[in-house]
């Protein structure tokens, strides 16, 4: 089972958590705040599992972790999972999010968590795998986003029109369009 | 109106969407949390609107608040609300912020019921598939057991999409509804051969999360999963399965042999390294499950090192990494065989990672031998000082101590090495772990105690320098290592050489700036150290001065420790201040003191096993939890605070409990608190009083004659000053070795010339020689550790009781009886509060037995007879307050016709009935009250006098009837105790009624078992126990004006009416004509229900023949046992595993041999004599539990095999827990 999954950058912020346990949200920040601390200070060329923390899990649990340019890709899972099947699926996951972002890049994370998370839900339902063949996830992940299309979609173009207008005489306006986000170079790893 | 529409629209124009929120934050670094607030603010505004969109928008937008650690439970309506909308857009929003911030005590869930349902049987497959996706994430024991069936439905959809997340979240509705797993489970197992390989995937997913739980249930499948595992191609499967063979070889040795081929031939063939791994993996699971005679058995193991191997050496640290952590689980059964890689795992201890360096440190545990063990730690020791600074430094020093001291310091040769290690670890600055150092030193000095001189030396030189380790003022963990010194100088300072040298250094001035602890024991120890003094120079005329001066240095420096703000150094250094002064008044008069100053330290201190106190059991009447003196009336607040959470379904009766008694300090109290403490003194074994144990493991003599030759140059770790140097002894180790061969081949009576040249710590080797061909340097003369002689034996449970999964321990290879086709729906549970998933589990064992199914029942039969079932549940209950009420008078005359069959009391019924009433509506019918051969004997109509007798006795007939029409068209004629089925013989009757007194005029009867009525009575007015007389006339004479006495104990009271003096008896509100018997009922108040008490009474009465009457009278001895201080009561198996949990009962156990009946007479007699209930049974182990009237529980867990019979028992009143198995003992012995 996998008990949760965090995306954080390489200071800590979090881009996106699943917790398939219940966990009041005080302790969800401590929990990612802990795997960061872990996670932060090991090198890029050390293995990519770590005895998990102490606030999440226990002995059983492990962090099996990949870090894609700015970005902590962390699962942490119980020992039903099969650690290179885990190293496996983030890949999966991180070039779905490439194929269906166009270039994934940490900002779309960041502006687009709802979508992500609706990506993750293909990959991973409650804790368990549920699919690991990216043209599916992606496929499915398509169909669900013409279906939103169809219904109007999520009235993104006219917000986004008033919100122009909103900010038209703000003067942080260009500061916004400037962030030195970097794409997640994808790496081709051998398959698993 | 329009206008409003209008106005709606064209504020939603304004509103922020979720981009514009993560900006704003962004652009309002400085002042995030006030930038925020406003947002939510503005958040809250949009869930005011009617408008979908907005409030979708409104809560996407706090799904991101919630990423950021912002609680937006506040929302969880409006959550709802966006979920139920018709567009896919926002009901993904909805479900998706749902599954994010729900939880299974958000209140709004059962709103959502419908909604999901609704959801369910979309026509859009998305709809669904959001829906199923949502639900795996919150999903509620409610919504499992309201949604069980439809996605039941699902999992033969059409779309794979659907079949696989229903075939997943199915794993999530067992969890919470264990009672749909049976009939679930064959889909789910057709889903194993779906077409579409997701479908197959995840169901092999969840059956391999099943089994991997409860492994046993699924053996059954092993034949399928073998021909998956042949035929798939996919590797997550593959690697599923052969997780799950993993877990089921344990349990089935012939499927390991047959797993090995293919198995091996996978490992030849795959390319997946993860594939490959988890052959390896199981391949070793097999081959630990397979004890030997495995033909090819050294062959798989060495496959699985050789590829172990060469994941180890391969570059990818991950491969690395999983390849010493398999390596690990080979260790614990093939040492062997790992151990010829040793190289390989020394070399892992160099990597830069920090994660494998742990993983090979892991792996040396089991890899030291005597032979190796110096090596291995001088290797590690370099380690530790270059891993300066950090965690994995501490981590490298708990694992010296762990290796060495490990199956209690066996590898060790020479003892003088370790100490020498120990001292090199306290150059360690910053660690963590002085404590740990500090408690080996202790150790190895206390109980090898051939090391003792040296270690005294060693920590003489410590304690000198202790400036080096004290650092500057910066207190760090390392001083811990001082109280080890200081204690070990001072206890065992006959060994010191200069003792004034090192009395000197405990006294320095900055002594004064260690923790108060450690002050504390070099003030105590420098007492120690001047008695060793005075006693060295005491005698001699020129050492009297020598003497003198000692003391004048105590009075000189111990002022300064007078004057710590430590309590405990302040009062040690003011005791042995005055002591010393004393002294030196003595000195001056040429008193010899020595001795006596001795003498304050005399005796020697014993190891004493760390779980040596626990073992300790509580002397009778010790109870820790009441109070001494009455708590002051302010208190009581803070008491309710300090209960624990865990025990919220006894919190009732644990508030009576720990609520303070007020009752005055009168005599009577203090007498008995005054009994109470001769008990416990009588009882413990930390009372001062001889001790033979302590004479048993401390053979005087024995020490010197084994301590062997140590040919070590011991001048050389001495000379430097403070720091031995551990490297020193493994080259001088070698040498002993290589002597030692050498030696062996000479005669030994040269070795014993030599011996006698070698000076005061040479010592003879005699020892003889070990397997390794390695002579310890000293013949370990480890000490064992003390038990107490009483002992109890272990009885921990390491299973976790709270465990979610145990509650799908569910025997799957049963055929589905038809009742079972569908999934049972329940009707609400009428007391929610109570139940947790935990709790059907007694009801799941019970429906899956086919027998108690007698033929189909349809769903509204059943829900009809649910419904009958809880109204007569209802009605037991009113009963029982109503007899509750009616036992509360003081006499209670009943007449039974037949003498022969004793009447059974109406009150065990009335505790017994409720106990076995199925709550659950679905559990059968067939659940008997446990009180039933009791029951049945007493058919008889009974005859009652006054008119409310009557009313209640008709109402209980009517219960009867009752019970046995449930029998009926429940279950037949079986006969079924506490939810077990009997397919025995029935019980032998049983009686409760015991011989009292008797002459030739009348028999007094007395229930042996008393029940109890007042069970909600609280503590200040007293428990109440009944006791049941019957008096049968013997003589041909009439009976009359019988009066009934009892002389009152401190403890146990008979109820007297109002204004009756403490002395007079109660009238027996019945007479009695020849050959009648007639039974009343006495109340008696109890105190302290912790002993058994016996009570004398009396018993007149006046004969009256036709011509003459005559007095006279009876004496006879009540005897309360502490069995009647019990109460049937039911038990839940999962309050009783949550009760067993909370750690608050203290144990004790049993043993009786030579019991010859069948185990359900057995637990027939518990129940019956004892009043406990079978909580579960499981084959001949049984769980049974009881409460006293005071509210203390008491679990037991009774075993048998052939004819011994182990009684494990738990209770919060340890000395009440004693008394009652001990009667369970007689009961026993008397059959």
């Amino acid at each position: 089972m996998i008990k949760a999954i965090l995306i954080f950058n390489n200071h800590g912020k979090p881009r996106l958590i699943r917790f398939y346990e219940y966990f009041a949200e005080d302790v969800q920040q401590q929990i990612i705040r802990e795997t960061f601390h872990l996670v932060s200070k090991r090198d890029d060329n050390v293995c990519n599992f770590l005895e998990g923390g102490s606030l999440i899990g226990g002995s059983d649990y492990k962090l099996i972790y990949r870090h894609y340019a700015t970005l902590y890709f962390v699962f942490c899972v119980d020992s039903s999972e099969s650690e290179l099947g885990i190293l496996d699926l983030i890949q999966v996951f991180v070039e779905t999010l490439d194929k269906c972002f166009e270039n994934v890049c940490e900002l779309d994370l960041i502006f687009h968590m709802d979508k992500v998370h609706f990506i993750l839900q293909e990959v991973v339902m409650g804790g368990m795998v549920l699919e690991t063949n990216m043209n599916e996830i992606v496929g499915q992940v398509e169909l669900q986003n013409r279906m939103e299309k169809s219904e109007g979609g999520f009235s993104a173009a006219p917000a986004r029109a008033v919100s122009a207008v909103k900010n038209i005489n703000l003067p942080e306006m260009p500061r916004n369009i400037n962030i030195g986000d970097i794409n997640i170079k994808v790496p081709s790893l051998s398959p698993f | 109106m329009a206008l409003k529409i209008v106005k709606g629209s064209i504020d939603r124009m304004f509103d922020k969407n979720l981009q514009d929120l993560v900006r704003g934050i962004r652009n309002h670094k400085e002042d995030e949390a006030k930038y925020i607030s406003t947002c939510i603010d503005e958040i809250k505004q949009e869930l005011k609107q009617d408008n979908i969109a907005v409030k979708a928008n409104a809560v996407c937008k706090l799904t991101y608040l919630q990423m950021l650690g912002y609680d937006v439970s506040w929302a969880a309506f409006n959550i709802v609300e966006v979920m139920s909308s018709s567009k896919f857009t926002y009901k993904r929003i909805g479900y998706l912020a749902a599954s994010q911030c729900f939880h299974e005590s958000t209140d709004v869930i059962m709103l959502t019921t419908n909604q999901i349902r609704k959801d369910l049987s979309s026509p859009n497959q998305y709809d669904t598939g959001v829906a199923l996706t949502g639900l795996s994430c919150f999903v509620t024991p409610d919504l499992a057991r309201d949604l069980a069936n439809d996605i039941m439905t699902l999992m033969s959809h059409t779309k794979p999409y659907i079949r696989k997340k229903a075939v997943l979240i199915m794993y999530k509705v067992f969890l919470k509804y264990p009672e749909s797993l049976r009939p679930a489970f064959p889909r789910l197992k057709e889903k194993l051969e779906d077409p579409d390989p997701g479908v197959q995937s995840a169901a092999v997913n969840v059956i391999c999360e099943l089994a991997r739980r409860n492994p046993k249930n699924y053996l059954s499948l092993a034949p399928l999963f073998f021909k998956l595992m042949t035929s798939s191609t996919n590797n997550w499967v593959l690697i599923k399965i052969i997780k799950l063979f993993g877990a089921l070889t344990p349990l089935e040795p012939r499927l390991g042999k047959k797993l090995i081929e293919p198995l091996t031939n996978l490992i030849h063939s795959t390319s997946a390294m993860s594939l490959l791994y988890e052959c390896v993996n199981t391949v070793i699971a097999v081959l630990i499950s397979l004890s030997s005679g495995m033909p090819n058995h050294s062959a798989s193991i060495q496959l699985c090192v050789q590829k172990l191997r060469i994941l180890i050496e391969d570059s990818d640290q991950n491969l690395k990494y999983l390849g010493l952590l398999a390596m690990s689980k080979i260790l614990k059964t093939h040492p062997k065989s790992v151990q010829s890689h040793k190289d390989l795992i020394l070399q892992c201890l160099d990597d830069k990672d920090e994660s494998i360096r742990l993983r090979a440190l892991d792996l040396l545990y089991g890899m030291v031998s005597k032979k190796n063990l110096m090596e291995i730690v001088k290797k590690l020791m370099l380690h530790v000082d270059k891993a300066e600074g950090t965690t994995y430094r501490d981590e490298l020093l708990t694992k010296i101590i762990d290796i060495c001291s490990q199956s209690n310091y066996q590898y060790i040769t020479n003892f003088e090495w370790y100490i020498s290690i120990l001292v090199e670890l306290t150059r360690l600055e910053g660690t963590r772990h002085g404590h740990l150092i500090a408690s080996q030193m202790l150790d190895v000095a206390i109980r090898v105690k051939a090391i003792r001189a040296f270690a005294v030396a060693q920590m003489a030189t410590l304690l000198d320098n202790a400036h080096l380790l004290t650092g500057n003022t910066q207190r760090n963990g390392i001083c811990e290592v001082l109280y080890a010194a200081a204690w070990i100088c001072g206890e065992f300072s006959e060994h010191l050489e200069e003792p004034m040298v090192t009395l000197e250094a405990m006294l320095r001035p900055k002594v004064a700036t260690l923790p108060g602890h450690i002050q504390a024991v070099y003030v105590q120890n420098a007492a120690k150290l001047f008695a060793t003094v005075l006693r060295g120079h005491e005698g001699v005329p020129a050492d009297s001065m020598v003497a003198q001066e000692t003391s004048q240095l105590l009075i000189d420096r111990l002022p300064l420790f007078v004057q710590s703000s430590n309590l405990e150094v302040q009062e040690r250094a003011s005791c042995i201040l005055q002591l010393v002064k004393y002294i030196q008044k003595l000195q001056q008069k040429d008193v010899e003191v020595a001795e006596e100053v001795t003498a304050l330290f005399a005796g020697e201190l014993n190891p004493v096993a760390p779980k040596a106190q626990k073992k300790v059991p509580v002397p009778e009447g010790l109870d820790l939890d009441v109070w001494i003196n009455e708590p002051p009336s302010g208190s009581e607040s803070e008491d309710e605070g300090r209960k624990s959470k865990g025990k919220a379904v006894f919190a009732k009766e644990e508030s009576r409990h720990t609520k303070p008694r007020y009752t005055e300090v009168d005599e009577k109290e203090l007498a008995k608190r005054r009994e109470v403490r001769k008990a416990e003194q009588a009882n413990n074994p930390f009372y001062i009083k001889a001790s033979p144990s302590s004479q048993k493991v401390y053979q005087d003599g024995v020490g010197v004659e084994h301590i062997p030759v140590v040919q070590i140059d011991l001048s050389v770790p001495l000379k430097v000053p403070g720091m031995p140097m551990s490297d020193q002894y493994v080259k001088l180790e070698e040498e002993r070795r290589e002597r030692n061969k050498a030696d062996k081949k000479k005669k030994k009576d040269k070795k014993k010339r030599e011996k006698g040249e070698k000076g005061r710590r040479r010592r003879g080797d005699s020892g003889p020689e070990s397997e390794e061909d390695i002579t310890p340097a000293h013949m370990v003369d480890i000490v064992t550790e003390e038990m107490p002689e009483n002992a109890l034996p272990s009885d921990d449970d390491d299973k976790d009781p709270n465990d979610p999964h145990k509650a799908l321990n569910i025997d799957l290879d049963k055929p589905l009886a038809d009742s079972e086709k569908k999934l049972p729906v329940r009707s609400h549970r009428p007391d929610e509060v109570l139940k947790s998933p935990m709790e059907d589990r007694q009801v799941v064992e019970v429906v899956p037995e086919p027998k108690k199914k007698t033929g189909k029942e349809k769903k509204e039969k059943k829900d009809r007879k649910k419904s009958k079932e809880k109204k007569k549940k209802h009605k037991q209950e009113e009963e029982e307050d109503l007899m509750g009420a009616g036992s509360e008078e003081p006499v209670q005359p009943e007449e039974t016709k037949e003498v022969a069959a004793p009447p059974p009391a109406s009150t065990p019924e009335a505790a017994a009935a409720p106990a076995s009433t199925p709550r659950t509506a679905s559990g059968m019918a067939a659940v008997a009250p446990d009180s039933e051969p009791e029951e049945a004997k007493d058919t008889e109509p009974e005859e009652t006098k006054s008119s409310t007798h009557k009313k209640k006795k008709q109402k209980k007939e009517k219960k009867k009837k009752k019970h046995h029409h449930n029998h009926s068209d429940g279950a037949g004629d079986e006969s079924v105790q506490n939810g077990t089925v009997e397919e025995e013989e029935p019980l032998p009757p049983m009686s409760n009624y015991a011989l009292l007194a008797e002459n030739s005029y009348i028999k007094m009867m007395k229930q042996d078992a008393d029940k109890v009525c007042d069970i909600q009575g609280n503590l200040q007015d007293g428990s109440q126990v009944v006791v049941s007389v019957i008096f049968e006339n013997k003589c041909d004479s009439f009976i009359k004006s019988m009066e009934f006495n009892v002389l009152d104990s401190l403890n146990s009271k008979l109820q007297r009416p109002d204004g009756a003096g403490p002395h007079d008896g109660l009238i027996v509100p019945f007479q009695l004509p020849p050959g009648i018997s007639n039974e009343a009922r006495f109340i008696f108040s109890v105190q302290n229900i912790v002993m058994p008490q016996k009570l004398k009474g009396t018993l007149t009465f006046i004969v009256k023949t036709d011509d003459s009457s005559t007095h006279e009278k009876l004496d006879f001895k009540l005897h309360f046992t502490c069995t009647s201080y019990l109460i049937t009561t039911p038990c839940y198996s999962d309050a009783y595993s949550k009760l067993l949990e909370s750690g608050d009962l203290k144990g004790c156990s049993l043993k009786l041999e030579g019991v010859n009946q069948p185990f359900h007479h057995l637990l027939a007699r518990i129940c019956f004599h004892h009043h406990f209930s079978v909580v579960e049974r499981i084959d001949s182990c049984a769980s049974m539990y009881s409460r006293s009237i005071q509210g203390h529980h008491m679990c037991l867990l009774v075993k048998t095999a052939d004819q011994t019979v182990s009684i494990d028992a738990k209770c919060d009143e340890p000395g009440l827990l004693g008394n009652v198995l001990d009667e369970i003992k007689l009961t026993f012995s008397q059959c």
